[in-house]
């Protein structure tokens, strides 16, 4: 039997947490990504278009986490691709994140006032410049609390991808347990550890969404 | 492409999805009531409790927030017991879920119990009402009504993340969804079928709280 000291616990919980970190930087980026391409088709003017990615949307807020990632880490193997743990938790995160980045980033756009696209087009500038030097810097400046809130969110959530075989910080928390059998010990240091990493975002959120408040 | 789809196993398994997913509404409608319950009881003595008591709801609020729900749910399952608490998975679950339901339903009571005027409890404090009835029947009704909506999505979010708690064997809609995949060796085609169950239930549930919210608290609820 290996004895596991209180610092052979933390320190193989923060190798670990390195992995939790890298996939949630991971799939914001690629949500951001994604998620900018969604927003394309949401506010598009063809009625179809819009229909699409609202659908897209709904998908993905209206199901589980887990199912999407369980789907992903079952249904790209069909199509012929080799597929790892981190293959499926980045991906799986990246699509989750798209859906919820494009709505948060939709409702700026849809704040603007009306007047805001008429004074691009009186300019002269076409759809997509109006979108580029408008519209999008100033949906990403009114939706940045809500933004940095779904972050915190999506980090919480990498936590789901210990189900599906990744080695983050909880599957490696639920190896140690099993050899210490110090579940509060080992869950309470792996609680800690995220609250490290959320806390200091979500009061970022909350002096963001005061400022947008106050003005 | 050597795969192709089959549902052929689906007839069968009608029985286990339709168990999973009542246990699935069973754990969510537990989780609604006390979870409102135990939030309501928090907004109020996070705003006129004792100091201590409202330093210690706000810890609770901030670190139910910034935790996995999955972290809590083991810490509940497997430390309680080294305590000499032995809990069903069940209840272990529905105890993880209204923990991690209030903390962020305390939030939003409370924001709706600071959009009530004040002139409201002060009217009816001159009628000669009691400071409990004037919470319950003046504050918390009007209150419960700004933040509705709030309240119908944190209730979808939270069904959603049900989901977990097959981790602990709790034998709800995901758990017979790995249990039908071990058995029809059909993994993507399975959790196909039980995705769309719970889109299914998502929107039904969104559906219902609105129909009800309508009916119970009046118009204007949206």
């Amino acid at each position: 039997m290996i004895e596991f000291t209180f610092w052979d616990i933390v320190r193989n919980l923060l190798l670990a947490a390195r992995w939790t970190v890298l996939l949630s930087l991971a799939a914001f980026i690629g949500g951001a990504l994604v998620g900018l391409a969604v927003l394309f088709f949401r506010i598009a003017k063809n009625k179809w278009v819009k229909r699409i990615a609202s659908g897209y949307i709904a998908l993905f807020q209206g199901t589980p986490l887990l199912m999407q990632l369980f789907l992903m880490f079952f249904g790209l193997p069909m199509l012929g691709l080799r597929i790892e743990p981190w293959t499926a938790a980045a991906l799986g995160l990246t699509f989750f994140a798209s859906a919820y980045l494009a709505e948060i980033w939709r409702s700026g756009v849809d704040a603007l006032p009306r007047g805001q696209w008429d004074a691009g087009a009186s300019l002269g500038l076409h759809y997509l410049q109006e979108l580029r030097l408008i519209i999008l810097p100033q949906a990403f400046a009114i939706t940045r609390a809500p933004t940095v809130g779904f972050l915190v969110q999506l980090i919480k959530s990498t936590a789901l991808t210990s189900i599906i075989g990744f080695e983050e910080l909880v599957r490696t928390s639920n190896a140690i347990n099993n050899a210490t059998f110090e579940p509060f010990k080992v869950y309470g240091l792996v609680a800690l550890i995220f609250f490290v990493m959320c806390f200091p975002l979500t009061q970022y959120a909350r002096r963001l969404e005061r400022r947008a408040g106050a003005r | 492409m050597g795969y192709s789809l089959d549902f052929g196993w689906l007839a069968g398994a009608l029985g286990a999805i339709t168990r999973g997913a009542a246990t699935t509404i069973l754990l969510i409608a537990v989780t609604t009531l006390a979870g409102t319950f135990l939030s309501i009881l928090g907004a109020a003595g996070k705003r006129n409790g004792p100091k201590p008591l409202q330093l210690a709801i706000g810890i609770y609020v901030e670190v139910m927030r910034n935790t996995p729900f999955l972290v809590q749910l083991f810490f509940i399952f497997f430390g309680l017991p080294s305590l000499g608490v032995r809990l069903d998975p069940i209840l272990a679950a529905m105890l993880a879920m209204t923990l991690n339901m209030a903390a962020y339903t305390i939030e939003i009571v409370g924001a709706g119990l600071d959009a009530v005027p004040r002139g409201q409890s002060e009217a009816a404090l001159a009628l000669g009402l009691r400071p409990r009835q004037v919470f319950v029947k003046i504050v918390l009704p009007q209150a419960l009504k700004v933040i509705y909506p709030a309240l119908t999505s944190q209730i979808v979010i939270m069904m959603l993340e049900s989901a977990v708690v097959s981790q602990i064997a709790v034998r709800e809609l995901t758990y017979e969804a790995d249990m039908l995949q071990a058995r029809t060796f059909r993994a993507f085609e399975t959790y196909f079928v039980v995705t769309m169950v719970y889109l299914g239930l998502s929107m039904g549930l969104r559906r219902l709280l609105v129909g009800g919210g309508r009916r119970v608290l009046g118009a204007g609820v949206s």
